[in-house]
C-alpha cells in the first residue's frame, strides 16, 4: 500500500543522504521525497511517499527512527491527512488551441504563470492523482515539459508533527 | 560555486604547516589548544587506555600530540584493518568503547572492513580518520576519500568536523552514540587543517540530543504478560544472543533460566551468555547448532528471545519455522530488530539487563515449581540430546580438528579468551570449546570476516595482559592479516595461534562437496608457507603438530610458555566436515547429522 511518511530531522549536511541511502540500501521504494527547512532553521521537514506491505512499512518507520539525525517520524496514513503537490507544466498553445488550453487549466484550477508565443506554463497544485488526471486529459503531443515537486503532507486538525 | 569560494579563501593554516607553526603547543593549557590537542584531551576525558592506529599525512598533527602525551598507549599495527579489528576485540573483551585512528584516503578505506565487521555485530567503536584540509575537500586532493559517504551504510553514525570548536562536542557525541542503545561504530572524520587550528578545550560533562534517545526500560505491562506466558508454558524455550553479552546481562539470564528450570540456547554471538557446562544449556542453535537446540526451538510452545535477531543462519527458512505455532516474546533494545524476519507476539523494547531484572522479580514472587509438562519436555530434550550430535570419529592417524579444540578447552581449563577467524575452524571452536563466561568468545558472526582472528587476539591480550589468549584459525584466514605477527612481536603479546591447517578453504570445500558434486573450485590452499619458519622469522616460537598423540602435549608446552607468542600449525584431517548442518533454505528440524552420512 502507498504510505506518506513525514519526518523532522536535524538540518545538517548529509542528513538527506542518510535517508536516501537507507531506502536504497534496504531496497525500499521511494515514489517521491521532498525536503526543506522548517520555521525553525535547525530542523528539516521531509515527506517521503513510499509503498510496501504492512511489515515493510513498519520496518521503514523503525529504520527511519533509528537514524541518529531523525528527530520524529509520523506515518500520515495512520490518521487523516492532506497531501499536496505542485506541478509546473509547459504546454503547446498555438493559435487554435490557446483557448482550449486556457479552459482546461481553469477546470483544474491551475494558473497560467508564463505566456509565450507558442506555449503556456501552467502552475497546478493538488493531490498526485489530480495532477495525473490533468496530464491524462491533455493531448500528449501538447506537453512540452513537466516538473513535479513530489507530495508534501500534513495531518488534519490537531495531528501535528512538532518537537 | 564551491570552487569560487575556495580560490578566494585565505591561505589555510595547514598551508603553513608544519615548518612555520607548531601543530601542538608544548604544555597546552585548556585555553589555547590545537585541534590535535583537543582530540587527545577528549580521549583522555573518556578514559581511553589504548588507541590502535597507523599514521599518515592527514593525521600528523594528531600523531605529534600523541607523542607528547602519556594518558593512553598507542598501538602501532601493520595494516589499518587490523587496527579496527583490534579495537573491536578490545571492546568485545572489556565492554568499553574501542578506539582506532587512521589517516585519510587509503588509511580510511583500509579501515572499512573493520568498521563493517563491528557494525554487523553491534560493537561500540570510535574510529577517527584524518581528512584532507577543508578547503581541499571535493577537489580530488591527494589521499582524499569521502569517508562519511563511504562509511554511511556500515556505521551507527558518522561526523565530518569542519570547525575546531566542534571537535570536543563531536567526540562526546561519538562516544555517547557508540556505547548507548544498540551499540555500534561511529566515525569521526577530521580534516588536517582543523587539527592545527586553535580553540579552547571544553569537554561537555553530559550530552543531550533531541534526535537520539534510546529506550532502556521495557514496558512493564508487556513484561508481566511475558512472565505469565513463561510460567504457564508447557514447552518453554529461551534463545539468547549477542545482546546478553553486550548488555552485560549474563547473571540476570542465569537467574531467570535457573528459577524457571527451562532449556536455553545461545546464538554464535551469544556464547558464554549462559554457562555451556550447565545441564540446562542445550548448545548453540542454527545452521551448525546442536540437534537438541534446533529441535527445541522448533517444538517449543513459548519462546523467549533475548538480545538475538532471528538471523537467517539461526532459524533457517522462516516458513518452515512457522509450520509449528508458538508464542514468541522478543526482548531487544532496537525496535527494528523486532518483527524484522519473524513476527513476534510480545515485543519488549528495552535493555536486556533491566528487562531480565524485572522478569526475575516477578518470577521470584511466583516461586515456580517444575510442572509435569515441563518434566515431560525435559525428557523429550534429553532424548534429543542422547543422539550425541557432536560425536565424531576420532583417529589415531589424522588429527581431527574437533579433538584439538576439546584438548584446547582442557589445557586452558575452559578459561581462555578464544578468538577465531571464519570457516570450519570457527564452527568447531564454537561447538567444542565450552564457554562458561561472556566476553571470552570473540569472533565475527554477522559479516563473517576472514582475517579477524589474529588482530582480535591482540585486542584481547591488551585488554587482559596476563590472560590466556588463543586464536583458532585456518590457513586461509590467518594469511589475511598475517602481517600482525610483527605487531605481536613489538608488544610482546604471548598469544597462542591454533592453526587448524586442512590445506583447504574448508568451509567452501564443504559446500562444494555437498552442493556442487565435489567440484572443488579454487578452494585448495596451495603454496602455503612453512608456518614454523614464518613464526620464527618474526622472533616467535613455531611448532608443527602432525600426530594426534602429540596434540595435548604440544598444547601444554605452548601454554606453559607464558611470555612467548607460539604459532601452532596443526596438520588436520583435510576432509572433515562440520555437523550438524542445515542447508540454505531448509528448516530447523531438517538437519544433516554426521551419523546420516
Ligand atoms: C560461517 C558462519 C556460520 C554461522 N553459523 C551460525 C550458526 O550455526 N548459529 C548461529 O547462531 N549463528 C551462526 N552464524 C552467525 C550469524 O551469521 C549471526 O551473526 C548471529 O547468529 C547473530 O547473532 P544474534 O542473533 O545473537 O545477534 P547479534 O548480531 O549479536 O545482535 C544482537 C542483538 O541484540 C540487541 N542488543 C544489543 N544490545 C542490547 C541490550 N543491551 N539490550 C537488549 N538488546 C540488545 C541488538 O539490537 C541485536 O538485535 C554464523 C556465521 C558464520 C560466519
Ligand atoms: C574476507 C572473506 N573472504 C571470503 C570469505 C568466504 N569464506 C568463508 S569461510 C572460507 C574458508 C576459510 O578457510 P580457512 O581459513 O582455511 O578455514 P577452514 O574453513 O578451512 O577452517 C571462505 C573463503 C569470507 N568469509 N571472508
Ligand atoms: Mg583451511
Amino acid at each position: 500500500m502507498r504510505h506518506i511518511v513525514s519526518l523532522l530531522m536535524e538540518n545538517e549536511a548529509g542528513a538527506l543522504s542518510r535517508v536516501a541511502g537507507l531506502f536504497s540500501a534496504r531496497g525500499y521504494n521511494i515514489e517521491s521525497l521532498t525536503v526543506a527547512a522548517t520555521e525553525d532553521p535547525t530542523l528539516s521537514r521531509m515527506t517521503i511517499v513510499t509503498s510496501g506491505s504492512d511489515e515493510v512499512i513498519e520496518q521503514i518507520i523503525k529504520q527511519l527512527n533509528k537514524l541518529v539525525d531523525v528527530v520524529k517520524v509520523l506515518d500520515l496514513n495512520d490518521g487523516k491527512f492532506i497531501e499536496r503537490e505542485l506541478m509546473l507544466i509547459k504546454v503547446k498553445a498555438t493559435s487554435t488551441h490557446r483557448e482550449e488550453m486556457k479552459r482546461m487549466c481553469d477546470i483544474f484550477r491551475g494558473r497560467i504563470i508564463d505566456v509565450a508565443d507558442g506555449s503556456f506554463t501552467i502552475e497546478l497544485t493538488g493531490s498526485g492523482t489530480k495532477l495525473d488526471a490533468f496530464i491524462e486529459s491533455l493531448d500528449k503531443t501538447a506537453i512540452l515539459e513537466t516538473v513535479r515537486t513530489g507530495a508534501s503532507g500534513i495531518g488534519r486538525g490537531d495531528r501535528i508533527l512538532k518537537i | 560555486m564551491n570552487q569560487v569560494s575556495i580560490t578566494t579563501a585565505e591561505p589555510s593554516v595547514s598551508d603553513k604547516l608544519p615548518s612555520e607553526q607548531p601543530a601542538t603547543s608544548k604544555h597546552a593549557s585548556d585555553k589555547h589548544c590545537t585541534g590535535a590537542d583537543i582530540v587527545i584531551k577528549c580521549l583522555e576525558a573518556e578514559g581511553v587506555k589504548f588507541v590502535f592506529g597507523y599514521p599518515g599525512g592527514a593525521v600528523l598533527h594528531i600523531y605529534d600530540a600523541i607523542y607528547k602525551q602519556n594518558h593512553f598507549k598507542h598501538i602501532l599495527v601493520r595494516h589499518e584493518q587490523a587496527a579496527v579489528h583490534a579495537a573491536d576485540a578490545f571492546s568485545r573483551a572489556t565492554g568499553e568503547v574501542g578506539v582506532a585512528l587512521v589517516t585519510s584516503g587509503p588509511g580510511a578505506t583500509n579501515a572499512i572492513t573493520g568498521i563493517a565487521t563491528a557494525y554487523m555485530d553491534s560493537i561500540p567503536l570510535v574510529v577517527i580518520s584524518g581528512q584532507v584540509p577543508v578547503p581541499a575537500i571535493g577537489l580530488d586532493a591527494f589521499q582524499e576519500v569521502d569517508m562519511v559517504g563511504v562509511t554511511r551504510p556500515c556505521v551507527k553514525h558518522n561526523f565530518l568536523v569542519k570547525d575546531v570548536k566542534d571537535i570536543a562536542v563531536t567526540m562526546k557525541k561519538a562516544f555517547h552514540i557508540a556505547r548507548t542503545g544498540r551499540p555500534g561504530p561511529v566515525v569521526v572524520d577530521i580534516p588536517k587543517d582543523i587539527t592545527a587550528h586553535l580553540a579552547e578545550f571544553n569537554y561537555p560533562k553530559s550530552i543531550e540530543m533531541r534526535s537520539y534517545n534510546p529506550v532502556t526500560k521495557g514496558h512493564s505491562g508487556q513484561i508481566k504478560k511475558a512472565v505469565k506466558l513463561l510460567l504457564e508454558a508447557k514447552r518453554p524455550m529461551v534463545y539468547t544472543g549477542g545482546g546478553v553479552v553486550l548488555g552485560n546481562a549474563a547473571e540476570s539470564l542465569i537467574k531467570l533460566v535457573k528459577t524457571l528450570g527451562v532449556p536455553v540456547t545461545n546464538t554464535l554471538m551469544g556464547l558464554g551468555g549462559y554457562p555451556a557446562t550447565d545441564r540446562q544449556f542445550v548448545g548453540m542453535l542454527g545452521m551448525h547448532g546442536t540437534y537438541e537446540a534446533n529441535m527445541a526451538m522448533q517444538e517449543c510452545d513459548v519462546l523467549l528471545a533475548v538480545g538475538a535477531r532471528f538471523d537467517d543462519r539461526v532459524i533457517g527458512n522462516p516458513k518452515h519455522f512457522f509450520s509449528k505455532s508458538r508464542t514468541i516474546i522478543h526482548v531487544d533494545i532496537d525496535p527494528s530488530s523486532i518483527s524484522k524476519r519473524v513476527k513476534v507476539d510480545i515485543p519488549i523494547v528495552g535493555d536486556v539487563r533491566s528487562v531480565l531484572a524485572e522478569m526475575n522479580d516477578l518470577v521470584a514472587a511466583e516461586a515456580p515449581k517444575q510442572s509435569p509438562a515441563l518434566k515431560a519436555w525435559w525428557e523429550q530434550i534429553e532424548a534429543w540430546r542422547s543422539r550425541l550430535c557432536l560425536n565424531y570419529n576420532n583417529s589415531n592417524g589424522l588429527i581431527k580438528p574437533q579433538y584439538v579444540i576439546e584438548k584446547l578447552w582442557e589445557v586452558t581449563k575452559g578459561d581462555a579468551y578464544v578468538t577465531s577467524d571464519v570457516g570450519q575452524h570457527q564452527m568447531w571452536a564454537a561447538q567444542y570449546y565450552k564457554f562458561d563466561k561472556p566476553r571470552r568468545w570473540i569472533n565475527s558472526g554477522g559479516l563473517g570476516t576472514m582475517g579477524v582472528g589474529l588482530p582480535y587476539a591482540m585486542g584481547c591480550q591488551f585488554a587482559d595482559p596476563t590472560a590466556q589468549v588463543a586464536c583458532v584459525t585456518g590457513e586461509g584466514s590467518i594469511q589475511m592479516n598475517i602481517q600482525e605477527l610483527s605487531t605481536c612481536k613489538q608488544y610482546h603479546l604471548p598469544i597462542k595461534v591454533i592453526l587448524l591447517n586442512n590445506r583447504y578453504l574448508g568451509m567452501v570445500r564443504q559446500w562444494q562437496e555437498f552442493f556442487y558434486e565435489n567440484r572443488y573450485s579454487e578452494s585448495y590452499m596451495d603454496s602455503l608457507p612453512d608456518f614454523v619458519k614464518l613464526a620464527e622469522s618474526y622472533g616467535h616460537v613455531g611448532m608443527q603438530i602432525t600426530q594426534p598423540g602429540d596434540v595435548e602435549g604440544a598444547l601444554k608446552e605452548a601454554f606453559a610458555m607464558k611470555d612467548r607468542f607460539v604459532f601452532m600449525d596443526f596438520i588436520t584431517d583435510q576432509k572433515e566436515n562440520v555437523f550438524p548442518m542445515i542447508e540454505n533454505g531448509k528448516g530447523l528440524s531438517e538437519m544433516i547429522l554426521a551419523e546420516d552420512l
